[in-house]
């Protein structure tokens, strides 16, 4: 049975290289992603106020939409993945607001749905050794592998944050981005800022602090060797990304760091053709680097 | 520094109810260990450190509504995690910045942004600041 898919609006356009190598992942593992039809915006933030159930209605449209043809919804991007799964949480908890939001959208929405990150699925479902083999099948036939390869799998906050409510992994020593890399034959990188904020939407108001949260990330995955980065977040790709321009302005001798979505890669141990992954839409290009290593 | 006064009035008072009831949080719930603080990734640009945000909001003193900490923190969450009697600081700095909204201007204006660094920019970090930081996304 086909798994909804809510790509949200970031990977439909500045991000459409994760879209693209995620659904082609998908493809390749047998996992049958259909897009949600007539979708709608996110909302972008959980609201956090108590009284702010109008924010809560487009996210719970969205859950709504979902729930009329299965019993889950399947994200990539971390933060539709945050805002979708703590409003079911909310929805499921509160039945006195939960009626209330159904009442200003007109729905029936019981709160039965699961909210889940791809990420899950390869874990619980398909799980790591299953994909092991599939990359050690694929490396026979290409003769391609990660092997050397040293990432720095970067969470960021909102896959993770608050564990209560997502409860994908431990929140303060998470291992599923790790394992996920060993099983496809790359080496995960230990770094202090794996958990820590990029920057966020800080982006819009304090675009200097953003950049300086994200180079204390970058940093500490480069001392600790990294050839790349991966991230599951479009918002912490772009922090990461495109703010090294100004890194290398502010820190003489700055060393510019790909970052890749974690589906990029996962696609490229897979052996699967990534003409279409995005790759333009970079700031820092990660081919030289994968090139580097036979990719 | 100027010396501050407490009292039964405003620690019992409509600002302490306010922040309380849009936070679904117990003010006095924080001991004032400091762990927010400790693990803030902004807290070093941030005029009243995370636990003084709340220090404030417990005794009801209007000035947390004049700091720059409730702009710069961006919700990520770290102090919810790690806070051992499960404050939610992030909720709390959200009260504060819809209080302070209702009371003044919007944090962020359409007109001040470059309008080719918000063409380059993810548009859900562009949502996410008008959500934030204006009394129209509330």
């Amino acid at each position: 049975m086909p798994i909804p898919y809510y790509p949200g609006c970031t990977l439909s356009t500045k991000a459409r290289g994760y879209d693209a190598s995620g659904r082609a992942v998908a493809k390749a593992l047998g996992l049958e992603l259909e897009e949600l039809q007539d979708w709608n915006c996110c909302g972008a933030t959980f609201p956090l106020a108590m009284d702010n159930l109008l924010a809560m209605t487009g996210p719970t449209q969205v859950l709504v939409q979902a729930r009329a043809h299965s019993d889950r919804l399947v994200t990539l991007c971390a933060i539709c993945y945050n805002v979708l799964k703590r409003t079911n949480y909310f929805l499921q908890s509160d039945a006195e607001k939960r009626d209330r939001i159904n009442y200003f959208i007109e729905a029936d929405y019981a709160g039965d749905l699961r909210v889940q990150h791809f990420l899950e699925i390869l874990r619980d479902e398909l799980g790591f050794e299953a994909l092991k083999q599939r990359v050690d099948e694929a490396r026979k036939e290409t003769g391609k592998s990660l092997e050397g390869l040293r990432v720095a799998p970067y969470y960021g906050c909102l896959l993770l944050r608050p564990e209560k409510e997502l409860q994908l992994d431990n929140a303060e020593d998470p291992r599923i981005l790790e394992d996920l890399l060993q099983a496809i034959g790359c080496d995960p990188v230990d770094f202090s800022h794996r958990v820590e904020c990029c920057g966020s939407y800080l982006l819009v108001t304090s675009p200097d602090l953003a950049a300086d949260m994200s180079y204390a990330v970058l940093q500490s995955a480069a001392h600790n060797g990294a050839h790349l980065l991966v991230t599951a977040c479009p918002l912490c790709q772009y922090n990461l990304d495109h703010k090294q321009a100004e890194m290398a302005r502010q820190h003489p001798g700055f060393k510019p760091l790909p970052v890749l979505y974690f589906t990029q890669l996962m696609g490229l141990a897979l052996g699967l053709n990534s003409d279409d992954w995005g790759w333009e839409l970079h700031y820092v290009d990660p081919r030289p680097v994968l090139a580097g290593h036979g990719l | 520094m100027a010396r501050v006064r407490l009292s039964r009035e405003r620690v019992r008072g409509e600002l302490v109810r306010k922040i309380e009831e849009l936070s679904g949080q117990n003010l006095l719930a924080c001991n004032q260990c400091g762990k927010c603080s400790a693990g803030c990734p902004a807290a070093t640009v941030m005029d009243l450190l995370p636990n003084q945000v709340i220090r404030y909001a417990q005794f009801g003193l209007e000035q947390v509504l004049e700091a720059k900490s409730i702009w710069i923190c961006a919700s990520c969450q770290t102090c919810y995690v790690r806070c051992p009697h499960g404050v939610d600081l992030s909720r709390i700095m959200e009260a504060l910045r819809v209080i302070a909204l209702e009371q003044g201007d919007d944090h962020l204006r359409p007109q001040e942004l470059d309008p080719d660094e918000v063409a380059d920019m993810p548009q859900l970090a562009v949502i996410a600041g008008f959500r934030k930081y204006t009394m129209m996304g509330g």
